[in-house]
Parts: C-alpha cells; structure tokens; sequence
C-alpha cells in the first residue's frame, strides 16, 4: 500500500483493556455508539474511497476476505475460512465461509469475490487498490474454482502474504454489476444512493445519512461472525458518526458526553481531559503509532537557470555533513515535550517503537550534540563569522526557510523549535506555514520550497513505505525530481526494497528492512523527528474496547463493542 | 452641550505605552527568542521581600521556578535559594544593559512564560513595537494617501473627482482578506521579519485611504468656494499656494480626528493578520502572534498570562477613541 501523507499528525503502542468478566447476552445487545468524523465522508463506495471518514465508514460497512487484526497485526480468517499456499508462495487457495449473506440477505459466492478483483484491477476504474494488487508487474489473477474456493496467482512470490487481501471489501456483483457494466461503478454508491441499494457484509449498514450533520449505521441482521456463545454480532443495534470538523469541538463534545468515543486527540487535550478527571471517560496513551515527523531538505534537481538562491542552497542540502549538524543540532526531547506534553517519542528510526515487527532496536536513540554539529558543519567547510553567522565556503551567510502546513499546529510548534535550535549555529531559518495545498504544490509540482516538516503514517509493513524509499518512488518528497544518477547508498536501499518483497524468510526479511533503516540513519535524506503517541478515550462502560495503533484506532473491533451493565437501557 | 473632553488623559496613556515599547530593548530582561524549555508555561514570578524564614530584605528577590516531575506545564518554586532582582544589569550573552534582571539559572518572568519558555513581558514589549509600530505607520500612510486623493479630488472635481470616489468604492468592495491571502501566496517564504512588517505596514496602510480621503474631500469642496478663498484667488494664487495656505489647514481637524481612529483600528487590522499568520510570523513577537496561542481552549483557560497582548491591545484602542472623541469635541468638527 502506498504510505499516506497526512495533514494531520499522530501516532501510538497497544495497551489493551481488561477485559471484564463475560455478562451474559441480554446484557450485551443493544445501545447505540456515537463517535466523531473530521469530515463528510466523500462515498461509500469502497473502490473509488480515498479519504479518511469514507474509509472509516466503509470499514464498518464492508468486509475483506483476510483481515489484519489491528491488535496483534497478525492476519485473521474472515470472509475466506482457510488458505493454503503453495511452496514457491505464487498461489493461494481460499475457501469462502459457507452460508454467508450480504446485508440485504442476497447469498455470497465466489463470483463475488471474481466480479469485485475484476472491478479493483479494471485500469479504467483507477481504484487507489489497484497497485497493491499488482505484484512483479502483473496484476493478480483471481479464479473461481467453484462456488466456495478461488484461486489468486501473483506472477511472483509476494513476502506479504495474505496480508494483500487485507481491506479488500468483497463487493455484491447483484447490485453493482449492472453500473459496472454500464461504466458508472466509480459514480455508484455515493451519498444521495438510497441505503436500501447498497449491501455490504460488514457488521452495520447504512441507515440514514443527514448531510453535513450525522451517519446513522444499523447493525447487519447478516453480519457473519458470532461471539463464543454463538450470539451473532454486533452487539451494538446503532453506531452514529457526527460530522465535527473541528478538533476543539470534537473535545467538548466528547467531554461533554455527546461522542461516546474519540481518537486522535492532541496532547494538550489528551492532558486538559484528563485533569478535569471527573468526566466519565476512560483515556488511553497506547503509546507511539505509525505517524512520523521529519524535516527534509528540497533534493530535488532543478533545471539549470532556475532560482540560484535555492541551487547556492542545495549544495548544503546536499553535503551528508551539513543534514547531519541539523539533525545533531535538533532537541527532539523538547519537541517530545513541548509540542506533545511528553506524549511522544524521539525517532531513530522511520520504523517507530509502535511497530513491533519491524522497528530496529540496534539503532541507537538520537542524542544532540551542539559541539558535535559545529565539529561536522566545519568538517563540511562551514565557517562562523564574528557575529556567530554561519557561512559556506564560498562566503555565502547560511539561511533558509522550512514550509510546513498552517492548519497543523503542532508541526508549527516542531519548525519554531527547530528554527531556535539552529540559530545556535548561526544558521537564520524563517518558518512558512502554508495551506496544505499550496504546501502540496510546491512540493510535488513546482519544487519551490528549501526544507519542510511534515508527517508520514508509515504502513505495519515495509512493502508500505517502498514507495517513499525507493528511488522511483512517488513519496520520496524530497527528491522527486531526479536527472542526476542517484548516490550509491540509494542504489542500495533500492536493492534491498526490492529483494525484500519477494523474500518469504520473515528474519531474512527482517535483515533486509533493518539494513535499510541503518543506511538511512547514516545519510539522513530526511531528518527524522518524533512520532506522536497514539491518543484515544472512550465513555466508560464501553465493553471490549481495545484501542489499537493501526487504523482504524478505535472501532477496528466495533463488532465486540457493547455496553455493561444497565447503559443499554440508557442509549436506545 | 457638554463640555470639551480634555485630550490630554488619553494622550498620556498612549504617550507612556509608546514610550515602553520604544524603551523595550532596555526593559525587556530577556531576548525574545530565547526559549527556557524546562519553563514553558511557567506562571508569572512573583518578586519577593519576605524570604522563607520570615525575614524582610530590602532588595527584592525571586525564587526559581521548578517544573513538577512528570507533570508539564505544573510548576513549584525552590525556596533553598532567594535570587536578589538586580537594577541596570548588563546581559553577559549581549553585553547591553536592561532596567532589571536575576543572575544564576533563576529567571524572572513577570508575566509568565509561552508555550517555549520565552518571557512574556519582552515577547509582550517588542511584539507592541511590531503591532503599535505597524498601526501608526499604516495609519500615517493611509491619510497621507488619503489627503492627496481627497485633496485632488475636492479641489479639481470634474472626472477627477468621479474617478477617485469610484475607485474609492471599488476599494471599499474589495475582499481585503482574501486579497492580502492572496498577496502574501505570492511573497518569497524566506520573507525577514522586517520585510514581512512592512509588507504588511504597506498593504494594511494602502487599503485604508478611502474613509480619510472622503472626508478630505468634503473639507476641501466645501472650502474651496469660501469667499477668502476665492478672493485669493481672484488676487492670482496658484493651485497650490491656495491647497497650502487656505484649504488644507481646514481639513487639519479632520484629519487628526480621523488618524486617532484609523491608528487603533490599524492595530487591530495588524494583530488580526498576525493573528491570521499571514502578517509578522515567530518567532518574531506581535501582539497577533502572541493571542494565537489562545486558540487553543485549554490555553485560554489554564494560562491567563497568554492574555496580556489583549489587556494591551484593549487599552490601546480605548485610548484612542478616547482621544478621537476628545479632539472631535476639541477642535468642533463632527466627523460624518
């Protein structure tokens, strides 16, 4: 999957809740969830959704044929029952569960899951899927064998696994097949489609949907999976998504009882929520998550006759030395603590803490060193003047500007620390807060930016984040335009990129993201930062609430959630 | 009637608050970049004259500040050791002299710290130069404009006349957030604070001509047929010796008038666009950048010495309107 950019910042490490002795079912059923959307949801439409609340929504609405469970990041049967592989790892065999039904009660078979394949691969329909789904080159082939068994052929041995089908929905061919056939798929299932035309074989349906204002989801009668009772899920019969844009809001609303459940939250929330204490929420710090910070230099290269200021200053940008006394120079713990209250990490790795799996803990934390900045700035043949003024060799005085986008503020907060922390250099930073489109523009169109911080959500695995390491990746922002031939460290982490997505060995695997982690702490192209801890609360009562650092945080298990004791009866 | 206001109350008020921020590279103890990063947040430092043991000094004295372990933002202050307040103290890391100041690691905030640690009083002194500065240069600007457009306006008429109120009008209509968004999209990033200010000096002070220059015009069209001007001239005066000696110095009450109001509102155009980030950005203190950080709920709530750009602010803008009504009274010219 291709690594999100994000707009906002965050992060976090599973701290499950205990769970509470098992109440019997009349208690469990029933109530209903409020939670919160930054943002209209743009579709339901799971082929053509890019955006976070669609996304959101659809994860409660649809289902996949092998799913990541959030918690343990291991892969779970779900639609598919069983899969075996064959040795040389090119062939699947999945056995669908027998007898299950979308939400409209119409039976799946496997040429659901052929029609939905064809319908994520088809070029014409541009899916976001569609490139995790090609592997070696070759798009997947998907075989129905016969009403319960399918077969899927990669053109070569992928290290993911069934991890590939993992957020996949399997889409009803009865409902869709029609607006595919016609060429409207990407048209179909938008907001204003009558919830009676649309199934799915998530937990919840679409119910009612008030424009601007609310989501109202009803529990599946369909839903396939039950609990160790047998009692079909979910337990919940409602689950409401309020659109609140904005973060404050969203707050108060929880605090004030009317959101049962809120991620996301800023420190300075996260704090001022929890000493307000009385409320009758749970707070949960589940430590770092996926989301790193970072600060990276414009490495892109320019036409000639372009801005010389801007090529004078990517002769710095691009001496090891010069990346290296910022990096030194950068206090990570006070951003840790000043922008995040203590609520974050200080990053070695792109890998954070969160990652169980893959984050490499050879890698030793990073330490400033003021002196140590000096000592590599003048081994790169930087000069200091009399007034403190840091110079180049040619006599040019060292100053740049670092673009980050206004809406966040916490990335705000990161510049002017850093701005602070490299005037003890002598080095003159302005900070541009920019709307993130412009931010966007200038990063991937114009060029025309010196140095940025901004945040990246990196994927569980390192298949995710290939295409910002890689050197023909899309987001690599900090060298997307290349004519020169690439250093040869680069050629190496392009080696070793590639040789890890085909290598089925898990420690051999390792070795190889590892490898790649070290040779980035060595050259720093970009300078990481901090990843945010992962922050989320729920109203208290909440059974079976286990928050997890991958998304999505805080419902990824909404079929379990149900409410204790007599709150049922409260939230009709 | 009631009786003449004095302007003379108002004008001390604005008169001492100038001479602050004029004088705040004396009175600011500290450098308003310099973040204390184990103190953000810190409350104001109280000056002291009774120590721990009970004991009266003469000389004021401070204790330092301590951030709770664990707890951010939550501070308790260390009594092993009182910090005398020092008087015309030379800071060893810019060898200039300050009106006050603490040795050793202790700091004295007097009105707490930011978010970074940075002392509030000189953030809240030089960011008064920057917002204060910025109100009446652009508030000068404006009605120098003003006067010349209304000026030309009055006194020849004609398609003079018609084409500057139009433009007047059109300037009036003008979505002047969106223009100064769009106008600061087009400013390098790497924009100094200095060029940043007077980008913003500029372009607040040219889009505030039209009020002054209506009312300049009024003036000068109801004085242009006054018998003694047109007795001048009659005896040959030139244009321009007509404008000097027997119309402008009509419009003089006007426009004084007209300073005191555009200057606060000026202000506030200014603190809103650093407000905004589009007029001075940090870490260069202004008034606007400072309220910023009450954005934010919990700051507001927790920190109240956040607040005191906008106690400054408030008393800035009732001084001038203070001082509008009084020299409205004053000089007996109603402005329309």
């Amino acid at each position: 999957m291709a690594a999100a950019w994000t707009v906002a910042a965050w992060a976090c490490a599973p701290a499950p809740e205990a769970m509470t002795a098992e109440p019997d079912r009349d208690e469990r059923s029933g109530g209903r969830l409020v939670a919160s959307l930054r943002a209209e949801p743009q579709t339901f439409n799971p082929v053509t959704a890019t955006d976070n609340p669609s996304r959101t929504v659809i994860a409660l609405t649809m289902a996949d044929l092998v799913h990541t469970n959030r918690l343990t990041q291991e892969s779970e049967a779900a639609l598919a029952e069983s899969w075996t592989a064959s040795p040389d790892g090119r062939r699947f065999t999945l056995e669908l569960r027998r007898g299950l039904r979308f939400s409209d009660g119409h039976p799946l078979d496997a040429d659901d899951v052929v029609f939905s394949f064809q319908v994520y691969l088809d070029a014409a329909i541009a899916s976001s899927h569609r490139d995790l789904l090609i592997v070696g080159g070759e798009p997947i082939e998907v075989r129905k064998t016969d009403a319960h068994r399918l077969e899927v052929e990669l053109a070569e041995p992928y290290a993911v696994g069934v991890q590939i089908f993992d957020s996949i929905a399997i889409l009803p061919e009865h409902r869709l097949a029609d607006a595919y056939r016609e060429g409207r798929l990407a048209q179909a299932w938008g907001l204003s489609t009558p919830p009676e035309e649309m199934a799915g074989l998530g937990p919840f349906q679409v119910e009612r949907y008030v424009p601007g204002e609310r989501l109202e989801l009803a529990r599946n009668p369909h839903y396939w999976k039950t609990d160790q009772q047998g009692r079909r899920l979910p337990y919940l019969d409602k689950v409401v998504f309020l659109v609140i844009p904005d973060k404050e809001a969203q707050t108060i609303r929880f605090r004030t009882g009317e959101v049962d459940v809120i991620e996301r939250l800023a420190a300075d929330d996260f704090s001022r929520l929890e000493a307000s204490g009385a409320g009758d929420y749970a707070l949960h710090d589940l430590g770092p998550g996926f989301d790193v910070h970072f600060l990276f230099f414009n490495l892109n290269d320019l036409e000639d006759g372009g801005d010389e200021d801007l090529a004078a200053r990517q002769e710095w940008f691009r001496s090891r030395g010069f990346r290296r006394a910022v990096s030194l120079a950068i206090d990570r713990d006070a951003i840790v603590k000043l922008v995040y209250q203590n609520r974050a990490s200080a990053l070695a790795s792109h890998v954070t803490p969160g990652n169980k799996r893959w984050h490499h803990r050879g890698l030793p934390p990073p330490r400033r060193s003021l002196a140590a900045a000096r000592r590599a700035l003048e081994g790169a043949g930087f000069s200091l003047d009399a007034g403190g003024r840091l110079h180049d060799a040619g006599g040019r005085p060292v100053r740049f500007s670092i673009v980050t986008n206004s809406g966040n503020s916490e990335r705000v907060r990161m510049a002017t620390i850093v701005q602070e922390d490299l005037r003890q250099l002598g080095i003159e930073v302005q900070i541009a807060p920019l709307e993130f489109r412009a931010l966007v523009d200038r990063l991937t169109k114009t060029f025309d930016f010196e140095a940025c911080i901004l945040g990246l959500t990196v994927g569980d695995d390192p298949n995710q984040v290939v295409n910002v390491w890689h050197s023909t990746g899309n987001g690599r922002l900090w060298r997307l335009h290349r004519t020169r031939p690439e250093p040869p460290w680069q050629l190496e982490i392009d080696r070793l990129m590639t040789v890890q997505v085909t290598e089925p060995d898990g420690a051999a695997r390792k070795g190889l993201y590892d490898r790649v982690q070290e040779i980035l702490a060595e050259q720093e192209p970009c300078v990481l930062l901090v990843s945010p801890n992962v922050l989320v609360g729920a109203r208290r009562g909440l059974g079976n609430f286990r928050p997890a650092v991958l998304e999505p945080l805080t419902l990824w298990n909404v079929d379990e959630l149900y409410w204790q004791g007599n709150d049922a009866e409260d939230r009709p | 009637m009631k009786r003449s206001a004095s302007p003379r109350p108002a004008l001390a008020v604005l008169g001492a608050l100038y001479a602050l921020v004029l004088a705040a590279g004396w009175i600011a103890p500290y450098d308003v970049h310099e973040q204390n990063r184990d103190l953000a947040w810190a409350p104001p430092t109280r000056p002291r004259f009774v120590d721990a043991e009970g004991r009266f000094q003469l000389r004021p004295f401070v204790y330092r500040q301590v951030e709770r372990p664990g707890r951010f933002g939550q501070y308790v202050e260390d009594r092993s050791r009182a910090f005398p307040l020092r008087f015309f103290v030379t800071r060893p890391s810019t060898g200039r002299r300050h009106l006050f100041g603490v040795d050793g690691e202790a700091r004295v905030f007097l009105l707490g710290a930011d978010r970074f640690g940075r002392d509030q009083l000189s953030r809240l002194l030089h960011g008064g130069r920057v917002s204060l500065g910025a109100g009446l240069l652009a508030g000068l600007l404006a009605v120098a404009l003003g006067i010349a457009a209304g000026t030309a306006a009055g006194f020849y008429g004609g398609w003079i006349d018609a084409a500057t109120m139009r433009l007047g009008e059109l300037f009036m209509a003008l979505p002047w957030l969106y223009l100064l968004l769009a106008v600061r999209a087009v400013l390098p990033l790497d924009l100094t604070p200095a060029g940043a200010f007077l980008a913003t000096t500029a372009v607040v002070g040219t889009l505030s001509w039209v009020r002054p220059a209506r009312l300049v015009r009024g003036v000068v069209l109801s004085a242009r047929e006054r018998e003694f001007v047109l007795a001048a001239r009659g005896f040959g005066a030139s244009d321009l010796y007509l404008l000097r000696r027997h119309v402008l110095p009509q419009a003089a009450a006007v426009v004084l008038t007209q300073l005191a109001l555009l200057v606060p509102r000026l202000v506030l155009a200014e603190v809103t666009l650093s407000f905004l980030g589009l007029g001075v950005a940090e870490p260069t203190p202004s008034w606007g950048n400072m309220l910023a950080a009450l954005r934010q709920v919990h700051v507001l709530t927790s920190y109240w010495w956040a607040s005191a750009p906008a106690a400054a602010l408030v008393a800035v803008v009732l001084s001038y309107h203070r001082l509008a009504s009084a020299l409205q009274q004053l000089l007996g010219k109603p402005t329309p």
